[in-house]
């Protein structure tokens, strides 16, 4: 558990977003600890995987502000003026953030150790016989070293998000954001994928969001969580008082649909 | 059966010709394909426009036409060019301008994942487009590329026209001096097939060469 009085590394303030006439996000606000594991639940169209989307600078915000590290995401400070944010300013954010998404997102055309090389070779000028040693360490990590030379078609759901995560890290990001990991894998395949993030959960400080609709597996995984409808935060608490003992009634009755589908908690 | 080996060679010679020209026009609609087809999905508007603009004025117009400006009417502006590089500017500048919306939609067809994750990632959009994107849309501009190809080769038929002794023009040739037209069209018809054969065979060899391993790009 991280400690409470560390300034926050995430810190999002009174933000709103439509799609058209869609208000996915209506003033929201809350704020991450350095190194903390939060899960974000809640039913879909709640705006949880939009937070992700937007924090990766894959969405833009309407209003509010979120500051990343201290550092304002989608505005910048010049000649004393806040103005919209160029690219080289979100280039410069987007080297602590990094992403997981549900449907792995792998580069079909690379083979499994190019798709994790390529990102620090391209981005960060790493000499590939220091990148390749590193992502052979990530996918010995994520158990896919033998793995390193197969083109992504050749590998299972379950190996293709593992290759993802490994590809994410190799970018040494502070903050990790996992959309749906393991929505999109067949039942038996989503163990391996969250074995993974256990491990990266106890054995990293990085500072973790996860959006999913495993609650067995948010219980265990978050320090907090957050439950979201409508675009809001409805709760927030420790696992323990989300899920044992929820005060909102919105998070009752998701709950019960949850359990009534077969999930465990 | 002598008199026909002296005309099989003059027309072979006018096979060189054609050949040389689909080569190079082929190179420069190649590169023209690709210069257009980015301007028409650049961020800058003024760049849209000219490549718009280009596209828009080759398709729209003949490549007859557009081959005697650049024989008969660039010389009135200072340019002279020999038949040879006349014909390889007109035919590829027009069927660069097919070729560059095949690489515009074949960009465009890139599925949203993959740039989203150019940007989880980091890389420049540039860097993105060249790494990421640009090999995985080449090999589905292939298959039209080839198509591209074959329409340059029997297109560059027009060149006869300024004088340029490719295998239509040296068909001529002999069908005015033996006044047979049976024998020199019914070979340049089977040799434009047979050029044209080998351009499709090779767009394949290329094809199934870039896709090794691949899935679920092609749809």
């Amino acid at each position: 558990m991280p400690p409470s009085n560390a300034a926050p590394i995430i810190e999002i303030d009174g933000i709103s977003k439509s799609f058209g006439a869609f208000k996915v996000l209506n003033d929201l606000s809350f704020s991450v600890a350095p190194g903390e594991k939060l899960a974000l639940i809640g039913p879909s169209g709640s705006g949880k995987t939009t937070i992700l989307r937007i924090l990766m600078t894959l969405e833009g915000i309407d209003s509010g502000t979120i500051r990343v590290a201290g550092d304002n995401l989608y505005q910048m400070e010049r000649n004393g003026k806040l103005q919209q944010a160029d690219e080289a300013h979100l280039h410069k954010m987007r080297e602590k953030i990094g992403m997981v998404f549900q449907l792995f997102n792998l580069f079909p055309h690379k083979c499994v150790l190019d798709n994790v090389t390529l990102a620090p070779m391209l981005t960060k000028g790493v000499a590939r016989k220091d990148a390749e040693q590193h992502a052979m360490e990530l996918l010995d990590m994520v158990g896919l070293a033998d793995k390193a030379k197969s083109m992504p078609s050749q590998l299972s759901g379950g190996q293709k998000q593992r290759v993802a995560i490994a590809r994410a890290l190799a970018l040494k990001p502070k903050i990790m954001l996992f959309d749906e990991v393991t929505s999109a894998l067949d039942p038996e395949l989503v163990e391996e994928v969250l074995n993974v993030l256990w491990r990266l959960c106890r054995e990293t400080d990085m500072t973790m969001l996860l959006v999913t609709h495993e609650m067995g597996f948010a219980h265990d995984f978050a320090d907090r969580v957050l439950f979201f409808d409508r675009g809001r935060i409805v709760e927030d608490g420790k696992p323990d008082e989300i899920f044992r003992n929820p005060k909102q009634e919105r998070t009752q009755a998701f709950l019960k649909k949850i359990i009534a589908a077969g999930h465990r908690i | 059966m002598g008199q026909w080996a002296g005309y099989l060679q003059l027309i072979l010679d006018g096979a060189v010709v054609t050949i040389q020209l689909t080569l190079m026009g082929s190179a420069l609609a190649l590169v023209m394909a690709f210069i257009a087809g980015l301007g028409r999905l650049s961020r800058i508007a003024p760049l849209r426009w000219l490549a718009t603009a280009y596209i828009e004025f080759f398709r729209g117009t003949s490549i007859f036409v557009q081959l005697f400006w650049a024989y008969f009417v660039l010389p009135l502006f200072g340019f002279s060019l020999t038949p040879l590089q006349a014909g390889v500017l007109a035919l590829g500048l027009n069927v660069g301008a097919y070729g560059a919306e095949v690489v515009r939609g074949a960009i465009r067809s890139i599925g949203k994942e993959q740039y989203e994750a150019c940007i989880a990632l980091n890389l420049t959009r540039w860097q993105g487009l060249r790494k990421i994107i640009l090999p995985q849309a080449f090999v589905l501009m292939l298959p039209t590329f080839g198509n591209n190809a074959i329409e340059l080769l029997k297109a560059s038929a027009v060149v006869s026209l300024i004088s340029l002794t490719d295998m239509t023009f040296q068909a001529q040739v002999v069908r005015a001096q033996t006044g047979n037209t049976l024998v020199p069209f019914l070979t340049i018809l089977l040799l434009y097939f047979v050029i044209a054969s080998v351009i499709s065979f090779a767009i394949r060899g290329l094809e199934r060469y870039l896709t090794r391993g691949l899935d679920g790009i092609r749809s």
